[in-house]
């Protein structure tokens, strides 16, 4: 895909993301905003190995979203990309649906449990050393967020990634810097992530999580350094809430439900 | 009859999973920095497939979820109480959550359940752990009464896909089996001695004291119960039918959901026309020091206590 078109693709994802917050208000759809261009890339821009049809083939590239529950604006790239169909997305969060407010194992495309945060850094290392084991090349990526690392077990996970030397591993912190009640500024200092990643062993990038295109190219080299011995981490600078007013200038957005006339408002002529 | 061997259950599973590991590249050893002579040898001869976590127990069960979730069999090894209660909510989530929906084989290796570690205090002690590890879904729950159980378990874990929890005791004790063979971990208990009216059922250690306790009353039946979960109920059921008594006996917390509840459940759901007494820690940590046999006399747990129980119910 070209640049252009990653960009409308991540405008698609943005806009269905409200779209399925206005059929389920119980989502989280704040956060989710935030991580739509990450999510973008990694489906679209050749960055994630990945077979829709087939959600746990061995040549994947292995994606953990550890802050599981702001990413609701993954469900309409899973079933675009062919984990299952586009009519699913009209039943979230409805009785019999698989597509929760929380998603879980059970949405194909998911690799591990969600919604208690702290747990992505560490079950990706035992994968990160599985594939090792198993002479794979695949790459693994983890999406969290700046407030989980507030939770200990994330730094146990990043100093074992350092001293096993997973190279095979990729952290894309969605640093919205916002958590449920306050800025994480102010509730506790997280930042800043490279100097603290790189005190670790990691090699640490930071780019613009909204601006696809050098967020597709730090994630592309990143992925491609090769047998460098280091895990990397990407510190996508990014807003919670995204493109809705209501949501970027609210502190307390993470709970925020926003009404039919915000969604209307903000998606304008998105169709 | 030969005098039985005595060997600590964590030395005689880790040598044979060592001895498994030579023909199955499958399987992986995770450590939270605790060792065992046993654990050396997996140390050099499989150093890919051996990891010290370092003292992280959390990091442990996750690290050890993710190699799960790629097709190894996984074994994880840390003090009782640290892996069960440091790192719950990780076994919750990595083990027993997400092993509903994937294939998910990790066990879990506690070592120094009930007072083993007697003179280490309430940290080290771990009187919780039947109890929280049955309460999860999708959980195997396993404590041995000798090194030969501990040993059937190494293949019986490696073949049962799912997240599972064995309590290795601290100390080495005698066999009570002869060999894996007579050990069935399908039904989950063995009676050991038959009886009348009274039936001593235990776990793990205990199993050693209601041998004893029933050598000097006439009569007392003993079951060693070292399956926690799964265990066959109905088999249960039937076995104690006869009795009019059952003594449960446990190094753990009672009247909160471990070998007596389940207990309670057999009882209940069958009918069974029996009464029931546990014997274990009642609601407090164990501050005082002294050996084990000593803890466990102040709690009512040694033989001389099980037997003046036992009195007392053919007194009626």
């Amino acid at each position: 895909m070209t640049q252009d078109q990653l960009s409308a693709k991540a405008r698609w994802v943005w806009s269905e993301t409200l779209r399925m917050h206005r059929l389920a208000p119980e989502t989280r759809v704040a956060s989710s905003l935030s991580c739509v261009e990450i999510f973008t890339a990694l489906y679209y821009g050749g960055l994630l190995e990945h077979k829709g049809e087939d959600p746990r083939w061995e040549g994947r590239d292995r994606l953990i979203v550890s802050k599981g529950h702001g990413s609701i604006s993954l469900f309409p790239i899973l079933a675009d990309r062919g984990y299952f169909d586009k009519s699913e997305l009209e039943k979230v969060c409805q009785a019999g649906s698989f597509l929760g407010g929380i998603p879980d194992t059970i949405i194909p495309g998911y690799e591990t449990i969600n919604g208690s945060l702290g747990h992505g850094i560490g079950v990706a290392c035992g994968m990160a050393i599985g594939l090792k084991l198993k002479s794979s090349s695949n790459h693994i990526f983890v999406v969290a967020g700046d407030g989980e690392f507030c939770e200990g077990s994330m730094w146990e996970g990043v100093m074992f990634a350092a001293h096993h030397r997973l190279d095979n591993l990729t952290v894309i912190i969605d640093n919205n810097k916002l958590c449920m009640l306050d800025r994480c500024e102010k509730i506790m200092t997280v930042e800043p992530f490279e100097r603290r990643f790189e005190a670790f062993g990691w090699q640490a990038e930071r780019v613009d999580g909204h601006d696809m295109s050098l967020l597709h190219q730090a994630l592309t080299q990143l992925k491609g350094r090769g047998r460098t011995g280091r895990p990397s981490v990407l510190i996508a600078d990014t807003v919670k809430g995204n493109g809705v007013p209501e949501l970027e200038q609210d502190s307390l957005c993470h709970i925020r439900t926003l009404t039919h006339a915000e969604i209307d408002r903000a998606t304008g002529g998105d169709k | 009859m030969t005098t039985p061997k005595n060997m600590t259950m964590r030395d005689a599973f880790i040598g044979k999973l060592c001895e498994r590991m030579a023909t199955d590249d499958k399987i992986f050893f995770l450590a939270a920095d605790l060792g065992a002579p046993a654990l050396d040898r997996i140390r050099s001869e499989f150093p890919d497939r051996f990891i010290n976590v370092g003292i992280a127990e959390q990091n442990l069960i996750n690290v050890s979820a993710g190699l799960a979730l790629e097709g190894f069999a996984v074994y994880t090894y840390a003090i009782a109480p640290f892996i069960t209660m440091r790192a719950y909510e990780q076994v919750r989530v990595n083990l027993a959550v997400s092993s509903q929906i994937r294939p998910v084989n990790v066990t879990m290796l506690g070592l120094g359940g009930g007072v083993s570690y007697q003179v280490s205090g309430p940290t080290h002690h771990c009187l919780e752990d039947l109890a929280i590890m049955r309460l999860l879904p999708n959980m195997s729950v396993y404590c041995p009464a000798d090194w030969v159980t501990a040993e059937a378990l190494v293949d019986h874990t490696r073949a049962a896909i799912g997240p599972k929890y064995i309590r290795f005791d601290g100390k080495a004790l005698p066999s009570l089996y002869a060999n894996s063979e007579s050990v069935d971990l399908q039904k989950g208990f063995t009676s050991l001695a038959a009886g009348t009216d009274i039936c001593l059922v235990s776990t793990g250690f205990m199993t050693h004291r209601a041998l004893n306790a029933a050598r000097e009353r006439k009569d007392v039946a003993v079951i060693d119960l070292f399956s926690l979960k799964p265990c066959d109920e109905v088999a249960l059921a039937e076995t104690l039918a006869p009795y009019r008594h059952v003594i449960t006996m446990e190094e753990a917390f009672i009247n909160n959901g471990g070998l007596d509840s389940l207990l309670t459940k057999v009882v209940r759901e069958h009918e069974l026309p029996c009464s029931q007494h546990p014997i274990g820690f009642n609601d407090k940590y164990v501050f005082e020091l002294g050996s084990r046999d000593q803890l466990h006399a102040i709690n009512d747990m040694d033989e001389p206590a099980v037997i003046r129980l036992i009195d007392k119910l053919r007194k009626g």
